[in-house]
């Protein structure tokens, strides 16, 4: 047991510290606070609104997140099957399972450091108002695991093809299913043919409905529970994605 | 502590129609350095990499020091040290962190894995470079980089695809003679399409094709089945008179004139070349040149691939 959750922490370690020494991690967050810094203060009407909470903030992560969780995601397992160092990593004594749960850990802890970065808007918050500090800390739990299930999927789709862009285009799509599986457009695939059963299945699998409840600072058990199934559903198919192709 | 040895069963790797290893059983014992010849694609990678745990065998199985590849894969892996195809490595991290990354995850910790990557680095000569990004190491140097990855735990059991694929001669020189170095008390399968590689480092030879075992021999008994072995090639002045001379003895099965060289080949358990010089002397024939075959590996593996006669 601490020898496997060893090996865990050895690939996320070595994953984490890939991203540093490239140009990835500091493109990946300053884009990430100016897009979020961008869309509160403008399009969130962050002042306007007169009302001291993160509200404005929170609401365009699902958007933020359907186009750059992706961009993290693509290079986990597309560049290990490009350069060959999936073969160093598989064989290697540890299972495939460890590699894919070390490097999805990796990816979210740094997808988690870029959300932390944002906290000079809690500050100005804090400065304008006095917030519900508890929504607020619900808010960034619930991004943050919002954030995981698209890095799922996206680990998972990048682990089909040794093409990046390929992984990138297919997580956009399938995060894109997830996150507006409430809305009408995905809903009218399957309302028509399908019971009721299984619309009421897919409306929950809405990233939108669950990440709204946490947001508002409802934690609910169910919302937790939701977004780790969907992780680590995701997960799994990714093991055995790699589990059945391994090599080209 | 288990005996040392690899044992494969009736491994066999097919991708739907095409069977790129079929039916593979081979044993290979301790201080053995065998290497796997074959042209491309004739399924040594894919051997290899089923004994490594990185494919699994559509059906058969392989024991490493008595671990089954399929069902205690990582036991079998913790004794085998693999330098995959091309020595893949970590582009962005320097040699140092990636070697300290391999030893964490091959069971060292703390101060040790430092120091099983200190001892990795002295081993493989990479005194100068331990600071660089791998990805800006020249091609011999990430070969000793995916070495170094290799040995750094001990192994009992070196598992090497093409280690000196596209090396220069001095680099080449180099890898072999690391690898010679550590041949003893260990398990080393190499992979090749170079011929001269097993005769320089190998003790024992298996030309693989289409995924099955043709031959299993020393390099020395590959040699041994050349029509050149212990053939005599002679350069000589009027080569059409000597040679017909030549084809007159006894000892003589056949004698073959090509580009100004004679090459004569020995009837069956003759020896030649004693009679042949004993000719020269005795006809006064002016001898430029004069050698005995030890027989041509690169003929061999023609005629043994390809089921060609030359």
């Amino acid at each position: 047991m601490g020898a496997s959750i060893n090996s865990v922490i050895n690939v996320m370690r070595r994953e984490l510290a890939g991203y540093f020494s490239t140009p990835v991690a500091w493109v990946f967050i300053v884009i990430f606070l100016v897009m979020a810094g961008v869309f509160t203060f403008y399009l969130g009407n962050f002042y306007a609104r007169g009302i001291s909470d993160m509200d404005p903030f929170f609401q365009f992560h699902p958007w933020l997140y359907l186009f750059l969780v992706p961009a993290i995601a693509m290079r986990l397992w597309a560049e290990e099957r490009r350069s060959g160092t999936i073969e160093l990593l598989l064989t290697l004594p540890l299972t495939t399972w460890q590699a894919v749960l070390g490097k999805f850990l990796a990816a979210w802890l740094f997808v988690g450091l870029a959300l932390l970065l944002t906290f000079p808007v809690w500050l100005t918050v804090n400065y304008l108002g006095n917030p519900d500090n508890g929504v607020i800390a619900a808010g960034y739990i619930g991004s943050w695991l919002m954030a995981g299930g698209f890095l799922a999927i996206g680990s998972c789709m990048s682990a089909l093809t040794r093409n990046q862009v390929v992984a990138f285009i297919l997580s956009v799509v399938v995060c894109f299913g997830f996150l507006l599986s409430g809305l009408p457009m995905v809903m009218d695939l399957f309302s028509g043919w399908a019971p009721q059963s299984l619309l009421d299945a897919v409306a929950n699998f809405s990233f939108l409905a669950h990440f709204s409840t946490i947001s508002r600072g409802v934690i609910d058990l169910r919302d937790l529970v939701y977004f780790a199934l969907v992780i680590a559903l995701w997960l799994m198919i990714n093991t055995f994605v790699l589990e059945i192709k391994k090599a080209d | 502590m288990n005996e040392l040895k690899i044992e494969a069963r009736e491994l066999c790797k097919r991708y739907g129609n095409l069977v790129a290893v079929d039916q593979l059983s081979f044993d290979v014992g301790a201080g053995e350095v065998l290497g796997f010849l074959g042209p491309n694609g004739a399924g040594k990678s894919t051997t290899m990499k089923m004994l490594t745990g990185f494919l699994t065998p559509t059906s058969g199985t392989a024991v490493v020091n008595g671990h089954d590849i399929v069902n205690d894969s990582l036991a079998a892996r913790r004794c085998i040290g693999y330098l995959p195809e091309g020595a893949p490595g970590y582009g962005e991290m320097t040699v140092r962190k990636f070697l300290e990354f391999i030893a964490r995850v091959r069971g060292f910790q703390g101060k040790a894995a430092l120091d099983a990557a200190a001892a990795a680095i002295e081993r493989l000569n990479l005194r100068s470079v331990p600071e660089q990004p791998i990805e800006t190491l020249s091609k011999g140097f990430k070969r000793r980089v995916g070495l170094a990855q290799a040995i750094l735990h001990d192994p009992q059991v070196l598992i090497l695809d093409e280690p000196t694929d596209g090396l220069d001669p001095n680099q080449k020189h180099e890898v072999r003679r690391l690898i010679r170095d550590m041949s003893s008390e260990k398990i080393i399968v190499i992979s090749t399409h170079l011929l001269e590689e097993v005769h320089a480092l190998c003790n024992r030879a298996m030309i693989i094709s289409d995924g099955s075992l043709l031959v299993d021999d020393t390099p020395a008994g590959l040699i041994g089945r050349s029509r050149y072995h212990n053939a005599v090639t002679l350069v000589v002045e009027q080569p059409e008179r000597v040679a017909s001379v030549l084809s007159e003895l006894p000892e003589a099965r056949k004698v073959e004139l090509r580009e100004g060289e004679l090459t004569v080949f020995p009837a069956e358990g003759k020896r030649l070349f004693e009679v042949i010089t004993d000719a020269i002397r005795e006809n006064g024939w002016a001898v430029s040149e004069l050698r005995l075959e030890a027989g041509r590996l690169d003929e061999v593996f023609r005629q043994i691939t390809r089921g060609e006669v030359s």
